[in-house]
């Protein structure tokens, strides 16, 4: 099949960028990466720089995938990361405009790569639990209902590629930091720590310059992990009732 | 900075004022509209002269109508400086191709929630010259009923509502509204967090129900006024 590939390409954070037009002939057995990787050895081939992309486990769990496809983060399938998309799903002589996530907090690093270290951040502020290591507890030592350990594992499903920022209109990170939130708050070791980490997760996405969310739940049709925005709800709950109950005064 | 005022200026604050202000404004919308039907009395007024005067004068009334005209400008400030901050926070690269789909709400009004605010502000500021000034500040006729004399209030009403332009104007603007609405509803609730198996899908069916039936209920008095009075 043959292919006409619109690519955003940006030499520095600096640089202006601009789409550039490519023609590819792919197989549909190809995965869309395996795609790019043609269209690189073809580059390179021509001594010409190759596009940018990230990937790395090409089975969906890394997160690592990006890029927003014909105006869809992930591309057009439901609940699966690019790596997992394949190029049967598109016909010979089809246009296809691939972009970089597009959020003042994931700027743009060269061509498709974005730096999304604010996440990173986001994690460190509060996004784990405190434990002395040593020797592994027993699996059941502390019972969870299932009801509540079948939430947590949804919320836990994240693997945070950032595809919720680029899909919602204010680029927003809350179903990011929610299912985060989420995914600890509902667990008892992690209930510990609760109202500090909700505090401290939304301030650092605040200072990231993420946006706000308008519940427009974009973030939850383009999740490769399909993360519900009940998650966001959970998010807001606890940041209202740590707020509110929290003793520390500032 | 206090625990309060970092909460109020959190991203998640700045929605919470959204919500709440805007919930007020949703119960609002239901008693402004239980007193205009009144104006689809065929009795020259009288009804809905004697409402306006009681809405004016009582202290309670007074007071609530005080906190409303707060929340509207809350609602409209915190709404622009919230869309501002996500316009930043998109970046200044745009998607040369977007789509956005969305889950249990309408994306077309979720996205445009901005948008559909400033023709409401403006619809609002309009409205508001128009009959509230007036009634306050302007030299209304004065009408008598059973000896007690009252603003005629209806007199401009119903002079309003004989300018098919005014009607065309206030009939869009309403539309405009019920999309708001159909966006906003159910997105306060889960702003505020409230997002369960048993009742959002009540709350959804409310807000859908609601942003149907009010701004049509608003619709009808002045398309009604226009063709029969």
């Amino acid at each position: 099949m043959n292919l006409t590939l619109k690519i955003w390409r940006q030499k520095s954070p600096k640089d202006k960028g601009r789409f550039e037009t490519y023609k590819v002939e792919a197989s549909p057995h190809m995965s869309f990466l395996e795609m790019l990787d043609v269209l690189n050895e073809e580059l390179i081939s021509k001594k010409e720089d190759p596009v940018t992309f990230e990937h790395d486990c090409r089975e969906g769990i890394c997160g690592t995938c990006s890029l927003v496809i014909n105006g869809q983060p992930h591309g057009p399938n439901k609940g699966t990361a690019t790596c997992q998309l394949h190029m049967r799903h598109y016909k010979d002589g089809d246009i296809i405009v691939i972009e970089p996530y597009r959020a003042a907090a994931f700027p743009v690093l060269k061509d498709l790569a974005v730096d999304r270290s604010a996440f990173d951040r986001i994690i460190q502020a509060g996004g784990y639990i405190s434990v002395n290591t040593g020797a592994p507890q027993d699996g059941n030592a502390i019972p969870i209902e299932k009801d509540q350990a079948a939430k947590a594992f949804d919320a836990a499903a994240c693997i945070g590629c950032g595809a919720c920022v680029a899909a919602c209109p204010n680029a927003s990170a809350m179903l990011f930091v929610s299912a985060k939130v989420a995914h600890l708050a509902m667990l008892p070791q992690g209930k510990v720590e609760a109202k500090r980490r909700a505090q401290a997760m939304v301030r650092q996405m605040d200072a990231e310059g993420f946006g706000m969310c308008s519940n427009v739940t974009a973030c939850e049709v383009e999740c490769p992990k399909e993360i519900s925005v009940k998650n966001i709800a959970r998010l807001n709950r606890e940041y209202l009732s740590s707020s509110i109950s929290s003793e520390t005064k500032v | 900075m206090s625990w309060f005022s970092n909460f109020l200026t959190s991203s998640i604050g700045q929605k919470v004022v959204m919500s709440l202000t805007g919930i007020f404004l949703i119960l609002f919308l239901v008693v402004h509209l239980a007193g205009n039907l009144q104006l689809l009395y065929d009795d020259g007024g009288k009804k809905f002269n004697i409402y306006a005067e009681f809405m004016t004068s009582n202290p309670l009334i007074k007071t609530v109508s005080y906190l409303l005209y707060a929340f509207i400008l809350l609602h409209a400030i915190q709404g622009w400086v919230l869309w501002r901050k996500n316009r930043k926070a998109r970046g200044p690269q745009r998607y040369a191709v977007k789509t956005t789909k969305s889950v249990g709400t309408n994306s077309f009004a979720a996205s445009n929630m901005g948008w559909l605010g400033t023709i409401i502000f403006v619809f609002i500021v309009i409205h508001l010259y128009q009959f509230w000034l007036q009634m306050k500040l302007g030299n209304l006729p004065m009408a008598n009923y059973d000896g007690k004399e009252v603003k005629d209030l209806y007199a401009i009403v119903s002079v309003a509502y004989d300018n098919l332009a005014f009607v065309i104007f206030y009939v869009v603007s309403m539309v405009v509204i019920a999309f708001h609405l159909l966006h906003g509803f159910q997105s306060a609730f889960q702003t505020l967090g409230i997002n369960h198996n048993k009742y959002t899908p009540l709350i959804k069916g409310i807000g859908k129900a609601y942003s149907v039936l009010i701004p049509l209920g608003f619709a009808i008095i002045p398309v009604y006024m226009y063709f029969f009075h």
